[in-house]
């Protein structure tokens, strides 16, 4: 496994915050910067957090970043960073606070875009729909490859994609039951050609 | 009096009187430093201001700095802090466990493995504070009442416990050694001239007056100090080891950890010890105390803890294999064979197999091969820190996410900045405390001392 090239069936796979729900990160962060939320989130409280990147080296999948620098003014920063100057600066997403350096971020599954959902539900006071709220990622996906949604409505896609007998957790045996549901890859590959399977 | 049987080894040398160990203690401190003391003293304070310049770096620019990566979060910073609190624990092993099992060995070398403690606990709170990313919120890992609203510490987190057994450690440590050197101060404050010094250690004996009151009072807060400091010795290097035990990582996930922690811990700590102590004894002239015997007791210390760390080590690798856990399995054939092999074979090397010679009589009293072996066990020791961190960070469940650590600069300077630090304590502390317990000493005088043994002997 540590030469990729001698293992020709590599695949690409999309890997964010699992959002466990038996979260290594949780348990170690000694100012309790990250906490799970009731709807199942894991969270991320940045003002809170004092770097000590525990979080980071208990994560088995290791999808925490860190601030190491002050990217939108350290000089080492300048020709790569585009938000250091005011123009470039509008690309930032103003829902979304810049982190400074020195504390811990990851994925939050967009969190902004799940509480704008969940508010323009409320104003219309009708339940919230399946579909309605989109993470930047699932919006992006051009083969609508990543589903988000409400893993408690029986009737929602993410349930039905989550149930199917191709959905599995990634590291699964390690006993930290994500979130985040993949689908096996179906490969009609000799190898599996040559092993009959009941 | 105690009796103490003729063929067991003299604890003191030549021919001394209690007023010739007062004088042959005191002398460092009324005397002037010589050449040597100014030149080493030069060279740690130059060391330890590159230490502070790159701290400050690393504060005023960032973590970055550091050759850390997202696989590898924690490196130098943590390998140096565990290094650190355990050659802290041979101080407090040597005063608090040795004075309960009524060990007289002891009274030659606690005053400076407890002042080695003392500054290597020190060396140790620095990295857990520098190494975080905000250290201007570092008084949030305390559990402080506060006006952010429900915020509280997280009482799940090793980091927390850390923070608790460091620092009472270090609270217990401090008010024993310096309950221990208040008599001494006395003394020293008896006979200074210059009036500068006699009010320097008048303040700092707390008007000891010596009489026979002050001495059982004194006995007891020993005792009752020995008795609190002891499970200490075990529990901070237990908890320091929960850091990594508690964790789901390969290669940290290991209930072995605390046991084996403290008897490294303990390891080292001697070592220091004795790497610091075979000069002090040369530079100080403290032959006649710190004799060929002592040095031989603490090189029985170093060949027992480190021949159970290395039973620990063997375990360890025995365990990833039979529990058939393939991570397991393989986060040690990593740390045996992949990248960062030398590093397992240096720890294995200096840890396991080199103290092994202590077994030899000829080697465990000889000062040059003494001294030789316990620089092997320093070095053994950082290393068996850095295998544990780095080499199970960096190679852990996906192999997407493997990676390599390198040291920058600005790790190499933090690291032997400590070191210079340290040894600006250590070389202060030589100059203006009594470096050894001399009033402690002068109880054992008419038992162990050579002169009276053999009086004793010819009754």
């Amino acid at each position: 496994m540590e030469v990729p090239s001698e293992y020709p069936e590599v695949g690409f796979m999309p890997l964010m915050c699992q959002h466990c729900n038996h979260a290594p990160c949780e348990t170690v962060c000694p100012v309790a910067a990250t906490t799970h939320s009731d709807e199942g989130f894991n969270q991320m409280t940045y003002n809170r957090c004092i770097g000590t990147r525990y979080c980071a080296n208990n994560c088995p999948y290791k999808v925490r970043r860190f601030n190491w620098f002050n990217y939108v003014a350290d000089s080492k920063f300048t020709n790569l960073n585009p938000a250091q100057d005011d123009l470039s600066r509008m690309v930032l997403n103003p829902d979304v606070v810049v982190r400074s350096r020195g504390v811990m971020e990851k994925c939050s599954l967009c969190v902004q875009r799940v509480q704008a959902g969940k508010l323009a539900a409320k104003k219309a006071s009708e339940p919230l729909r399946d579909g309605a709220i989109q993470t930047a990622c699932s919006a992006a996906c051009p083969t609508n490859a990543i589903t988000f949604g409400d893993i408690n409505d029986k009737s929602s896609k993410v349930r039905t994609d989550a149930m199917n007998d191709r959905a599995y957790h990634l590291l699964e045996e390690v006993g930290v039951k994500p979130n985040v549901w993949y689908q096996t890859k179906v490969r009609n590959s000799m190898q599996t050609a040559a092993e009959p399977t009941a | 009096m105690q009796k103490e049987s003729a063929i067991r080894e003299p604890l003191i040398l030549g021919d001394k009187t209690y007023h010739q160990i007062t004088e042959d203690v005191c002398a460092p401190v009324e005397g002037k430093a010589n050449k040597y003391w100014y030149m080493a003293f030069s060279v740690a304070v130059i060391v330890a201001l590159w230490g502070v310049g790159c701290i400050l770096y690393t504060i005023g620019r960032g973590i970055g700095v550091w050759g850390l990566n997202t696989t590898v979060d924690w490196a130098w910073d943590i390998t140096n802090f565990v290094w650190w609190v355990g050659i802290g624990h041979a101080g407090t092993l040597i005063s608090a466990v040795l004075l309960l099992f009524r060990q007289k060995w002891r009274m030659a070398i606690n005053r400076s493995a407890e002042a080695m403690t003392i500054f290597a606990v020190m060396m140790a709170a620095l990295f857990p504070g520098i190494h975080m990313g905000r250290i201007w919120m570092a008084y949030w890992v305390f559990p402080l009442p506060n006006q952010f609203g429900s915020l509280w510490v997280n009482f799940n987190s090793p980091l927390l416990w850390d923070v608790f057994a460091i620092s009472t450690y270090f609270s217990v440590s401090l008010v024993f050694w310096y309950i221990g050197l208040i008599p001494d101060f006395a003394t020293i404050r008896d006979r200074a001239v210059k009036p500068v010094s006699k009010m320097a250690y008048s303040v700092l004996s707390f008007g000891w007056t010596g009489n026979a009151k002050a001495w059982i009072r004194f006995e007891e807060v020993s005792l009752v100090l020995a008795g609190l400091a002891t499970p200490l010795v075990f529990s901070v290097h237990s908890i320091v080891s929960m850091d990594f035990a508690t964790s789901v990582i390969p290669g940290w996930h290991t209930t072995i950890f605390p046991p084996y922690f403290v008897a490294g811990a303990i390891f080292s700590g001697f070592a220091m010890v004795q790497t610091l102590l075979l000069i002090a004894r040369k530079v100080l002239s403290l032959e006649s105390y710190i004799t060929v015997k002592h040095i031989e007791y603490m090189n029985i210390v170093i060949v027992i803890t480190g021949s159970i760390v290395g039973v620990a080590y063997l375990s360890e690798l025995f365990i990833s294999w039979y529990s058939g856990v393939e991570y397991e399995g393989y986060a040690f054939m990593n740390r045996a064979t992949g990248p960062y092999w030398w590093a397992y074979a240096s720890m294995m090397t200096c840890n396991v197999i080199i103290p092994q010679l202590f077994w030899f009589k000829g080697i465990r009293r000889s000062l040059i091969t003494s001294f030789i072996l316990s620089i092997f066990v320093n070095v053994g020791m950082w290393f068996e820190r850095f295998v544990i961190i780095v080499t199970s960070l960096h190679r852990d469940f996906l192999p997407s996410n493997w990676g390599m650590f390198h040291p920058t600069f600005v790790d190499v300077g933090i690291f032997l900045g400590t070191i210079g630090i340290f040894f600006v304590l250590f070389l202060l502390y030589s100059r203006f405390f009594p470096v050894l317990a001399l009033n402690e000493l002068k109880s054992i005088l008419k038992s162990s001392g050579d002169n009276y043994k053999k009086l004793h002997h010819n009754d």
